[in-house]
């Protein structure tokens, strides 16, 4: 048995207060793994969400856990925006780094091939850039008068997601979600709960080993089933659409968040082992 | 053949996607998806639709670097972008109202806006409601501009603004908007009243085409089902027996 096999408590009490922890947006998204780190009462998180976020950023944000989000967006899609998010930019409570889609991948992709910044399209004349003092414009290097982006890298803390296989070995599965290879390399640790963990070596299939992010890269592995409720994990669940929906209406004024909060605190979906 | 307005923004959007390679559809985007759908429905040249949140073939992307680069290196040919606030610049704005950063009205974010808005040659504008509120004389935010500087590397830009009154073609070599056609019902007056910028209008206003019978058997029979799958309160509304 490898031992990144760690129960979920475990797990939630590497991520501490003040790390940079980047979140990817589509179907592995680490709900139960929030909820964790929620009642832990962790603080001051600096989230980078890739490249946007939806309902576990707005849920983090408004029990009080981050200090900083980097990203290109957070809205909870066709249930509307992103209430808590929302209310805490207004307010000044937390800091926003305000990014495009494409730079926030970008700004990763330099992290994983260890370069300090990376160039990129678009950008100039927004106040996206006018905002953000760590973009800066520099004159190509290989042509005269064209002036380009340059983005630092990111390189965050912990990468945390949700999918459906682990092996004992310590190989994740992640099937179409490309891009959390992108955030695992990015990031100095990643921690992965799992719908189940398999006794047979991933990376020996030959099928499935495209989409494998290797041991090397995974730190701790946690069993946790149902750990994207209410979100989906295509291929075990879709999306639970009257608790988002729930959520959405909650948070839209403080109490009613709070008491929300609470009732999810007793009536968590996963198990946490 | 009656139709609903979503139909003919549909059919008028698509007007502007006939004969295009790859056509990339972005989040909270259905009836431009629609539209793209309708476009391939009908053109042979249109070889592939992207639309972000399909789960299904051929719709759905290679993970989302994939849409990014594909645009970088010109391989996306149109893209829809919509906003709380469009100026007569054709500036977007999805981040806020107010001043920047603690804005009275946080909305969620640039997306993928202050790229692709200079990478993708053909960026449709749409917006359901067409309002002095949503079209200003000058955005609060620019989360992605109109126009720039001749030296900024910028294939791409605005191309067009559909709305439930009016659609307009942009200039990019004026910098401003130009009425291409009213919808039936709507007038010159009702569009000006509404609108928060100036923008030049033809001698005739011509009235846009409505869909015809063919068109909107295409949307019903083949559009709906598909694009029910990113977008499925959409389709129950627009299409109860999709």
């Amino acid at each position: 048995m490898n031992s990144s096999i760690v129960s979920l408590g475990e797990m939630a009490k590497q991520i501490k207060n003040g790390h940079k922890v980047v979140l990817f947006k589509d179907c592995s998204v680490p709900m139960e793994l929030g909820r964790t780190l929620i009642k832990q009462g962790i603080k001051d998180l600096h989230l980078v969400t890739v490249p946007t976020g939806s309902m576990l950023p707005d849920m983090l944000i408004g029990a009080g856990c981050v200090a900083t989000v980097e990203t290109s967006g957070v809205s909870l899609g066709e249930f509307g925006l992103a209430p808590q998010f929302g209310s805490a930019v207004k307010s000044g409570r937390i800091k926003i780094l305000d990014a495009t889609c494409p730079a926030i991948y970008a700004g990763l992709q330099a992290a994983e091939k260890g370069l300090p910044f990376i160039p990129l399209r678009g950008l100039i004349g927004s106040d996206v850039l006018k905002n953000r003092e760590d973009f800066r414009v520099i004159d190509n290097p290989f042509m005269k008068n064209d002036p380009i982006v340059v983005l630092p890298a990111i390189a965050p803390d912990v990468a945390i997601f949700h999918a459906g296989m682990a092996d004992v070995y310590g190989n994740v599965y992640i099937a179409r979600q490309a891009e959390l290879k992108i955030i695992s390399h990015a990031a100095t640790k990643t921690l992965v709960t799992v719908e189940e963990i398999v006794d047979f070596n991933i990376l020996e299939q030959p099928e499935l080993a495209p989409a494998v992010l290797s041991a090397m890269y995974v730190d701790g592995i946690a069993l946790v089933p149902n750990g994207a409720w209410p979100l989906n994990l295509p291929g075990y669940y879709d999306y639970d659409r009257s608790s988002i929906k729930a959520y959405a209406i909650a948070a839209e004024n403080d109490s009613s968040f709070k008491t929300w909060l609470e009732t999810q605190n007793s009536s968590s979906k996963g198990n946490s082992n | 053949m009656n139709h609903s307005i979503e139909e003919l923004l549909i059919a008028t959007i698509a007007e502007f996607l006939y004969g295009l390679k790859h056509i990339a559809v972005g989040v909270l985007s259905p009836i431009p998806g629609s539209a793209a759908l309708l476009a391939k429905t009908r053109s042979e040249e249109v070889k592939k639709v992207s639309i972000i949140g399909s789960t299904q073939e051929p719709y759905r992307l290679d993970g989302g670097v994939d849409l990014f680069d594909c645009a970088g290196q010109g391989r996306v040919d149109a893209f829809f972008l919509s906003g709380g606030q469009i100026d007569g610049q054709a500036n977007v704005n999805l981040t806020g109202i107010g001043d920047y950063p603690k804005q009275e009205t946080r909305w969620s974010g640039a997306f993928g806006s202050a790229y692709l808005y200079f990478l993708v040659p053909r960026v449709i504008l749409f917006r359901e409601e067409h309002s002095r509120r949503v079209f200003v004389p000058k955005v609060d935010f620019i989360s992605a501009p109109g126009v720039s500087a001749p030296n900024i590397y910028r294939p791409g830009g605005p191309y067009a603004l559909v709305t439930p009154l009016c659609q307009f073609l942009f200039d990019r070599n004026k910098k401003k908007f130009f009425l291409k056609s009213i919808h039936h019902g709507h007038s010159l007056e009702e569009v000006h009243d509404n609108t928060g910028f100036d923008f030049e209008v033809p001698e005739t206003v011509p009235v846009t085409a409505t869909p015809t019978k063919k068109i909107l058997t295409l949307i019903r029979e083949k559009v709906a089902p598909v694009i029910a799958d990113p977008y499925p309160d959409f389709a129950n509304k627009c299409w109860p027996n999709h």
